[in-house]
């Protein structure tokens, strides 16, 4: 087969590109500043019903994204509690359920790192008479590869996601075909239905080297956190 | 340690804005992408940065008619039409949630209690197609060349050919069940299979499976170059039945409901798309050498009526 003659209009792969970064690393920062105070003070305390929040959580990683795309429709639809912002379709309803659905795997698995980090070590930082402030920072520089870890997977599910972002979002372009809630997951959704599979794949070949690059890039600034 | 973690966003962000420009096609420059990454903190391009936000259902959107006329109107009044394809139910459902401004549909049933409602207001007639049944050329059940959409329906059933429907409350499936109603057949059993999928999607699933389906003409043209599906009985555009057409309605959503609802431009709208060059545009819009759509907004004899819907009485509101 020749070169296939895509009905790509110029700027379109790579704004819909774009604002699936857009939405999903935004969503994921917010996941993950929100994520690891959490995760810390749950890996450094013990308190009553620590087990159950930690089911919770665990639960909240299997929740289903298209219940949570229809939670914040409810919330930001003219008739929700947010209607006034006048949030439906826009980036900004995207990455309130991206980070709904990003924060449940970033918590779980930064709690996992930080538990596993070695007691001895929190116990010198205490020794040398370090605050709380710097055995969590401690804690926190020993666990850096596991919580690098979990933003990654928290960034994996957010970019791949495709049922809340179609709810909340719209998958709209402008006429001249440049995105403007359309991501790739949406935009491959929409290819597929309307039986054009070839540039479906041409947007998921897109979308899976994306994600290998930024796993990449993130182990690859990992691994020197490690050395140094 | 704050400052580490902060280089560590920005080399993330940079890594992706790399990855964006890198994967951008080959006819686009670094700097289209650059562009759009600037428009994307929420703000629209236009003067007046306003936003239109019209529900409509997938065949205006799939066939690639709104992408065709949109940049008129865009230019025109210089704002932004967000066009979500969702299908008719759901389309009026986000209109009657006050989540658009406009609503472009094809379900007289549905858009009348809409409008009854008084969810709607200025409803127009914009342009009509047809529905056509298209099944596998071998023609299981014998249909090809039926005068009546309902006979073709009843011998589906009676031979238990394998059928798909949209079963998603969209206007084609609305049609679909309206047509079942009229041939006095209750659909069900292993051959009639409910897909809840666009109509594009259900296409194939019938091309795959060798299955009849209604689809409206304007998708099935768009779309015949991937599949094998025939059609069997043709709508009125081709002298087939009349209950086959399929005509298109545009509604403002009522702002005495919903007053974030921007009326002003979807009243601007309805002006553009009834007016005579957009329906010249309609008209001249074609797929595969094909017209999809029909203008119907301007006649020789205009109706000087304000539309209201069937058996509607004035004094029903007073009550």
């Amino acid at each position: 087969m020749a070169v296939v003659d895509l009905p790509f209009r110029d700027g379109y792969v790579s704004s819909i590109t774009y604002v699936s970064l857009y939405v999903s690393i935004i969503a994921v920062t917010l996941s993950t500043l929100f994520s690891i105070p959490i995760a810390i003070v749950m890996g450094l305390s013990d308190f009553h019903g620590k087990q159950f929040v930690k089911s919770v959580i665990n639960t909240g990683m299997g929740f289903p994204s298209v219940v949570v795309g229809l939670v914040v429709l409810f919330t930001v639809s003219n008739q929700g509690p947010l209607g006034e912002l006048e949030l439906i379709f826009t980036k900004e309803a995207m990455i309130m359920s991206q980070f709904v659905l990003a924060t449940p795997p970033i918590t779980a698995i930064s709690l996992a790192a930080i538990s596993s980090v070695d007691d001895n070590v929190r116990d010198a930082a205490h020794v040398l008479g370090g605050t709380r402030l710097d055995v969590a920072l401690v804690v926190l520089k020993e666990a850096r590869y596991g919580i690098a870890t979990a933003v990654l997977a928290g960034f994996g599910r957010a970019i791949s996601e495709v049922g809340s972002v179609l709810i909340v979002g719209g998958n709209i372009t402008s006429a001249s075909g440049i995105s403007k809630t359309r991501t790739l997951t949406t935009a491959i959704q929409l290819e597929a239905r309307q039986g054009q599979y070839e540039t479906a794949m041409i947007l998921g070949a897109v979308l899976v080297t994306l994600v290998l690059t930024i796993n990449a890039i993130v182990i690859r600034l990992g691994d020197q956190g490690v050395q140094r | 340690m704050p400052i580490q973690r902060r280089e560590f966003i920005a080399a993330i962000g940079t890594g992706a804005l790399a990855a964006t420009a890198g994967c951008a096609q080959s006819g686009e420059s670094s700097g289209q992408t650059e562009a759009a990454a600037e428009s994307g903190g929420g703000s629209q391009p236009g003067v007046s940065g306003e936003t239109l936000t019209l529900t409509t259902t997938t065949s205006t959107y799939d066939t690639g008619l709104l992408d065709e006329i949109h940049p008129d109107f865009e230019e025109m009044y210089g704002v932004s039409v967000d066009a979500v394809a969702q299908g008719t139910g759901a389309a009026l459902e986000s209109a009657r949630n006050g989540d658009s401004d406009i609503v472009m549909v094809h379900a007289r049933g549905l858009e009348d209690e809409f409008m009854r409602n008084g969810y709607g207001v200025n409803r127009r007639d914009l342009m009509f197609n047809d529905f056509v049944i298209v099944g596998p050329e071998s023609d299981p059940a014998g249909i090809q060349g039926m005068g009546s959409a309902t006979e073709a329906l009843t011998a589906i059933a009676e031979s238990e050919a394998q059928f798909v429907s949209r079963g998603d409350n969209s206007g084609t499936h609305t049609k679909e069940l309206n047509l079942w109603e009229a041939a006095g057949t209750e659909p069900g059993g292993d051959w009639y299979q409910e897909t809840g999928t666009g109509m594009g999607e259900a296409l194939n699933i019938a091309n795959q499976q060798g299955a009849y389906t209604l689809s409206d003409r304007g998708t099935y043209i768009s779309q015949r170059s991937e599949i094998d599906l025939v059609i069997l009985v043709q709508g009125p555009i081709e002298d087939g039945p009349e209950i086959l057409a399929n005509p298109y309605g545009i509604m403002a959503v009522n702002p005495g409901i919903h007053d974030n609802a921007n009326y002003d431009l979807a009243m601007a709208y309805i002006g553009w798309i009834t007016s005579p060059d957009t329906q010249d545009a309609i008209s001249n819009y074609q797929v595969n050498g094909e017209q999809l759509f029909f203008p119907e907004a301007v006649s020789e004899n205009p109706d000087f009526q304000q539309y209201v819907p069937e058996g509607w009485s004035s004094n029903s509101s007073d009550e």
